[in-house]
């Protein structure tokens, strides 16, 4: 229940990203809005294939052009404008210095050919004019900061001489070095232990209090999720389909994929009773090209009723959501057009 | 290469195991490198190396055979040609030429082909169409016949012949380089660095090209000997640099025409291309050899 009253440092409305292809138009992103306050973690919760990625790249401007494009919507950064409208020139001044990304593979994420100190002198370079002594200064300063012993040593190494922890560690090093407001965290750590995990969420709180960065964290954990967002939007094939903060999410869930996606989650005392199987959610996501008529979860909702199959629900506010700033897109909290 | 040899003494101290080795790669590197060597060192050393002056004619002694013949003298180790050249003397100043158009040739093709060629893997769309599609468009035409065209039209000097010779050339490299640049583009750290902001041009060329240069490097000395193979064709042809310049393909042309009666004059300069040509061949083969089985274990 962070306060509502912090500054609004990004905000997409509206957004749709589209990739054509010859088999069709597959709506990667259909209609996600989000808001993300200053100080604040946000997350964004889903499966594969949802839109997670695609909406952080598409923020960051970097859907490739040939297939993809963001077709409508805006997408706001406090004090810059609207993104959706920004030169590539314009945009390339941004990344790395105002909005960065760290992305899912740590281990090749990294350019094997060169070491970490030179990548992470790169990061600083292409926004900084600064003397090389400053430069070297500010990476072993950074490299200090994401926990790397002996920076000084550390800062000649390839990467392969580095392990995946530590190499995530030179990302968010790199991707900090410029004091970002906005760095968009992609599944940082679905490609680690879990130990490891815990010690990368942990440099990425306390990195957000020191640096003052926000972040939007993406993920399919909602382990990670209650650890570390104060905000949550949980998306589907494309749109989102539940926003709230997250302790309201956890103990209240509205959407029925929410719901599935909660009680999915195995459990330690879970065999104790006469039930062995995990609760699944039954059926597969759609194929993007083929998306069902109406909700598009509703072949595989178990409380799927008529208005479900004739219209797609908008995400709005049910009866008591205004409150605690709910909002879901299902049928069940909201009235269908032909009631009432 | 001076690398390479060192790295074989110290992986390979013991002679008993090169010997064992005798068909592997770093006998490829080591027979090539010699022989390139060796070539090179004639065309760096060639006014100390050469006996005589190989423009000096010398017409009482015109169309003398070499020492191991009848009436061969210690004075012209490989005989004369009509007009009483030293052919050793001409040999070795051949070997500058050879080599000098050679690597020009192969440096300017490889450096226009290579940045054609990553361009067109990198931008994609239009870019990549053009290019490619004229790279094909050339590929379909026989290069000599290219090469014989263009010097018809601005006549044969060294500059033009490495001209021509790097324009027949580009092809191979754009397409190696437009392979490499389209799977190397596809990789995370690339991602990661267009995330940071950086150029275009500065992921290409500080970021990509560096993983690109094992491959290049091979196919850049296996381009040397086609380069010295088609300076050779052209020369033989009339169209290369003008004589009286000693070039190999010149002294082919010359004795041509007189290969019952002097077979020297053209004899030596051919068994000198095919040694070079296989040299560089071997030690382009061992390069390859040595980089790709590193790159298969680098990948673990």
């Amino acid at each position: 229940m962070e306060a509502k009253n912090n500054n609004l440092l990004l905000e997409v409305k509206d957004l749709k990203t589209y990739f054509y292809s010859e088999t069709g138009i597959a709506r990667a992103v259909d209609d996600v809005s989000l808001k993300l306050c200053e100080g604040e973690t946000l997350g964004i919760v889903g499966e594969s294939g949802c839109g997670k990625s695609v909406t952080a790249l598409s923020i960051m401007q970097l859907i490739p052009n040939p297939p993809g494009k963001i077709v409508s919507g805006e997408i706001h950064l406090a004090g810059r404008g609207d993104l959706t409208r920004f030169t590539e020139k314009e945009m390339r001044k941004i990344r790395g210095n105002e909005i960065s990304m760290i992305f899912q593979e740590p281990m090749t994420s990294l350019n094997p050919v060169f070491r970490i100190g030179n990548q992470i002198s790169e990061a600083i370079e292409l926004h900084q004019e600064t003397t090389r002594k400053a430069v070297l200064d500010r990476t072993i300063e950074m490299l200090k900061l994401v926990g790397i012993s002996s920076p000084e040593k550390r800062v000649r190494d390839y990467p392969h001489q580095l392990s995946g922890g530590m190499r995530q560690r030179v990302m968010i090093a790199m991707a900090l070095s410029c004091n970002p407001r906005l760095m968009l965290a992609d599944e940082p750590t679905t490609a680690l232990d879990v130990t490891i995990q815990a010690q990368i969420l942990d440099l990425m709180n306390k990195l957000k209090e020191e640096v003052g960065t926000s972040i939007v964290l993406i993920t399919h954990n909602l382990g990670v999720i209650a650890e570390m967002a104060q905000n949550v939007s949980v998306m589907y094939a494309g749109v989102v389909v539940e926003n709230t903060d997250v302790r309201t999410l956890f103990a209240n869930p509205l959407h029925p994929y929410t719901v599935g996606l909660l009680t999915s989650i195995p459990r330690a005392d879970h065999g104790a009773g006469k039930k062995r199987r995990l609760n699944t959610i039954p059926g597969i996501v759609p194929s993007l090209l083929n998306l069902p008529v109406g909700c598009r979860f509703s072949d595989r909702c178990s409380h799927v009723h008529e208005p479900c199959h004739k219209w797609e629900p908008p995400l709005a506010y049910p009866k008591n959501g205004i409150e605690t700033d709910h909002s879901v897109r299902c049928w069940l909290h909201l009235t269908p057009p032909d009631e009432g | 290469m001076l690398i390479l040899l060192l790295t074989l003494e110290l992986e390979y101290g013991d002679w008993l195991t090169v010997r064992k080795r005798f068909f592997g790669k770093n006998l490829k590197i080591l027979l090539g490198a010699i022989l390139v060597a060796l070539n090179i060192g004639m065309a760096v050393f060639a006014p100390f190396l050469a006996p005589y002056d190989p423009y000096q004619q010398d017409l009482m002694h015109r169309l003398q055979p070499p020492v191991w013949s009848d009436k061969g003298t210690w004075d012209h180790l490989l005989g004369t040609d009509n007009y009483g050249r030293d052919m050793l003397s001409r040999l070795i100043h051949g070997s500058r030429i050879s080599m000098l158009v050679g690597l020009s040739a192969m440096l300017f093709s490889g450096v226009l082909g290579s940045i054609l060629g990553m361009l067109a893997g990198y931008l994609g769309g239009r870019t990549e169409l053009v290019i490619m599609r004229v790279a094909d468009a050339q590929f379909a035409l026989p290069n000599i016949l290219l090469a014989i065209l263009i010097v018809a039209s601005i006549g044969g000097s060294t500059l033009n012949l490495i001209l021509v010779l790097g324009i027949s050339g580009w092809v191979i490299y754009a397409r190696v380089a437009f392979g490499l640049m389209r799977s190397f583009k596809e990789r995370a750290f690339v991602q990661s660095v267009v995330a940071l902001g950086a150029r275009d041009t500065y992921i290409i060329f500080r970021h990509i090209l560096p993983h690109m240069i094992p491959v290049l490097t091979v196919v850049s000395t296996l381009q040397v000997a086609q380069m010295i193979l088609r300076e050779t064709a052209l020369s033989f042809l009339g169209l290369g640099v003008p004589p009286p310049t000693p070039t190999w393909g010149n002294m082919l042309a010359e004795g041509r025409n007189r290969l019952w009666v002097a077979p020297w004059i053209a004899n030596y300069s051919g068994i000198a291309i095919i040694l070079v040509v296989w040299g560089i061949n071997m030690l382009g083969d061992g390069l390859r050899e040595h980089f790709d089985p590193r790159a298969k274990e680098a990948r673990k």
